[in-house]
């Protein structure tokens, strides 16, 4: 997905020409204070019992980075990781894929909301490397999916999205929603849609556009 | 949080021969990353037994229902023989949490989740669950804790399923390296502060994993209900839930979120006796007998009203009556 404090080259003096933003800064931040704090964890993960014993039915992983193959809106990605870090957290920071959102990061808002196999979980309450061996699709392969389109036009025409911040999340919940149940019932996009947050306060409109294309509407 | 070795179990031997060199279980890992992430729990080293086939799936086998402790909150919900028989427990899965959240939280880590009080699970609160001295609730904002058992920590137990576990008879099967596991009824599962639970809210050992959850064979005439009452009707915590359970001979009534443990509701079951049919008069009765034995704390009595309205609306839709 294309980084929209990116896009152009701001005018000015050739000082702020530069490609820069909050987020690569943050990013930027975020890089050099990971390389002094992964360097110690490296060295405790590979100690000698994790590298010698051999136990039937058990893989010892460490504790420190390992680089792991996730597939992601159906391509594999190979990326080093450490055990600890959230499934939200390297699609965000590592995949460069920004459209899943971290707001309560407790798994209350749904906005980090991304299909795993097909079913809706939210990512921010489940550690990357165990979706190893598991298909990944967040907001920019469900955005891709033509049998989205229809959805996606709904949220616009319905005027769904004021801050727009939760919007990602509800459309992949929407998307797996309809998936379960291609005909929902006013009631039950209501609880389809009970794990997703939006502090703006414009689920009307979001059940609007859902219900707009049920009953086979979708494309 | 803090970094964590890691390993991932393939089979329950391997699983178990990791809880025997200190790495506690994790499945989903939904309570746990809360946990982890407050720095309430700080694990040295974790075990994923999420990739264990045997603790998968639900099972109809000699007439009653096995559980996979890794079946989720949403097959279990879904799942045809549990609707039919064991309804109360298909209505707390299909009600707990979000739909994000039931689809990956196991049925094992539901009944093993951590509480939710906010003393407990505040870093800044060393409480009694954590070793502490105190039980900052008792002095401070406890509007949301037990009002019934005798402390010395007021905590409610969060599971969503274990009244109904209780309510039915179900039992858990654990497995465990020295002796090889056991079967313990659920009742006996859950664990008082004042019978050793402070730190802890069951009576697993730290070696053991929960393998599954067994439903026995339903009888002739057995019904239930479940009403759970919170704040807003989307995703909440309860405030009180209540599965009432008929087994054909007598009822147990069981309420959850408002004790320790799933409580029963004796005085309730008493005045029932074995009247299998409920009237609304005979609900109303039930209903007041339930706060028998409640030892609120100083700011929530008002949960006895939720309690009683509980009671007589679990009843009712147990006898497939109409409520208000």
């Amino acid at each position: 997905m294309k980084d929209r404090e990116n896009e152009g080259t701001l005018p000015g003096p050739a000082v702020f020409t530069a490609p820069h933003s909050r987020r690569l800064f943050l990013k930027g931040m975020g890089l050099a204070a990971g390389a002094t704090a992964i360097l110690p964890t490296v060295a405790v993960g590979q100690n000698a019992d994790a590298e010698t014993e051999e136990i039937p039915g058990l893989k010892i992983l460490g504790r420190g980075e390992q680089k792991v193959t996730l597939k992601v809106n159906g391509a594999s990605r190979t990326v080093a990781i450490e055990p600890r870090e959230t499934l939200l957290n390297v699609l965000r920071t590592k995949l460069g894929l920004t459209g899943s959102k971290e707001v309560c990061d407790r798994g209350t808002c749904g906005c980090c909301t991304v299909l795993l196999d097909g079913a809706s979980i939210v990512s921010c309450l489940m550690l990357a490397i165990d979706a190893v061996g598991h298909e990944v699709t967040t907001i920019e392969g469900v955005a891709d999916d033509p049998k989205n389109a229809a959805l996606i036009d709904a949220f616009c025409e319905h005027d769904a999205a004021q801050c727009g911040y939760c919007i990602p999340g509800i459309v992949v919940r929407s998307s797996a929603l309809l998936d379960e149940n291609p005909a929902p019932t006013a009631e039950e996009i209501r609880q389809g849609l009970s794990g997703n947050i939006c502090r703006c306060g414009t689920y009307t409109k979001i059940f609007d556009a859902v219900g707009s294309v049920s009953k086979g509407g979708r494309t | 949080m803090k970094a964590f070795d890691y390993a991932i179990a393939s089979n329950e031997s391997g699983a178990l021969a990791a809880l025997e060199r200190g790495y506690r279980p994790k499945a989903s890992g939904i309570d746990l990353l809360d946990l982890l992430k407050e720095r309430t729990a700080a694990p040295d080293s974790l075990v994923s037994i999420a990739d264990i086939a045997t603790l998968k799936g639900i099972r109809e086998e000699d007439g009653g229902i096995a559980i996979g402790a890794l079946a989720t909150l949403e097959e279990t919900g879904a799942h045809a023989g549990i609707r039919k028989h064991f309804h109360a427990l298909a209505e707390a899965a299909a009600e707990a949490a979000t739909p994000q959240i039931r689809a990956r939280a196991t049925v094992g880590g539901n009944i093993c989740q951590r509480p939710r009080c906010w003393y407990f699970r505040s870093a800044d609160f060393n409480c009694l669950k954590k070793g502490g001295p105190t039980c900052y609730a008792v002095e401070g904002e406890n509007s949301f804790h037990a009002v019934f058992g005798n402390g010395p920590c007021h905590i409610t137990h969060p599971s969503n399923i274990a009244p109904a576990l209780v309510a039915f008879g179900a039992e858990i099967v654990t497995v465990a390296p020295e002796d090889g596991g056991r079967t313990i009824r659920a009742a006996d599962f859950f664990m008082l502060p004042e019978d050793g639970g402070i730190m802890k809210e069951n009576v697993l050992k730290k070696d053991e994993l929960v393998t599954e959850i067994r439903l026995p064979a339903a009888v002739a005439g057995q019904k239930s209900g479940y009403v759970e009452l919170r704040e807003k009707q989307s995703f909440d915590w309860p405030l009180v839930s209540c599965v009432a359970a008929f087994n054909g001979t007598k009822w147990t009534i069981v309420l959850g979120h408002v004790a320790p443990t799933p409580w029963r509701a004796k005085g309730s079951e008493s005045l029932l006796g074995k009247a299998a049919a409920i009237t609304p008069e005979i609900a109303e009765k039930a209903a007041a007998a339930s706060d028998r034995g409640a030892k609120p704390m100083s700011q929530n009595a008002w949960r006895l009203k939720l309690v009683r309205a509980a009671v007589r609306r679990a009843l009712l839709l147990a006898d497939g009556k109409e409520i208000d």
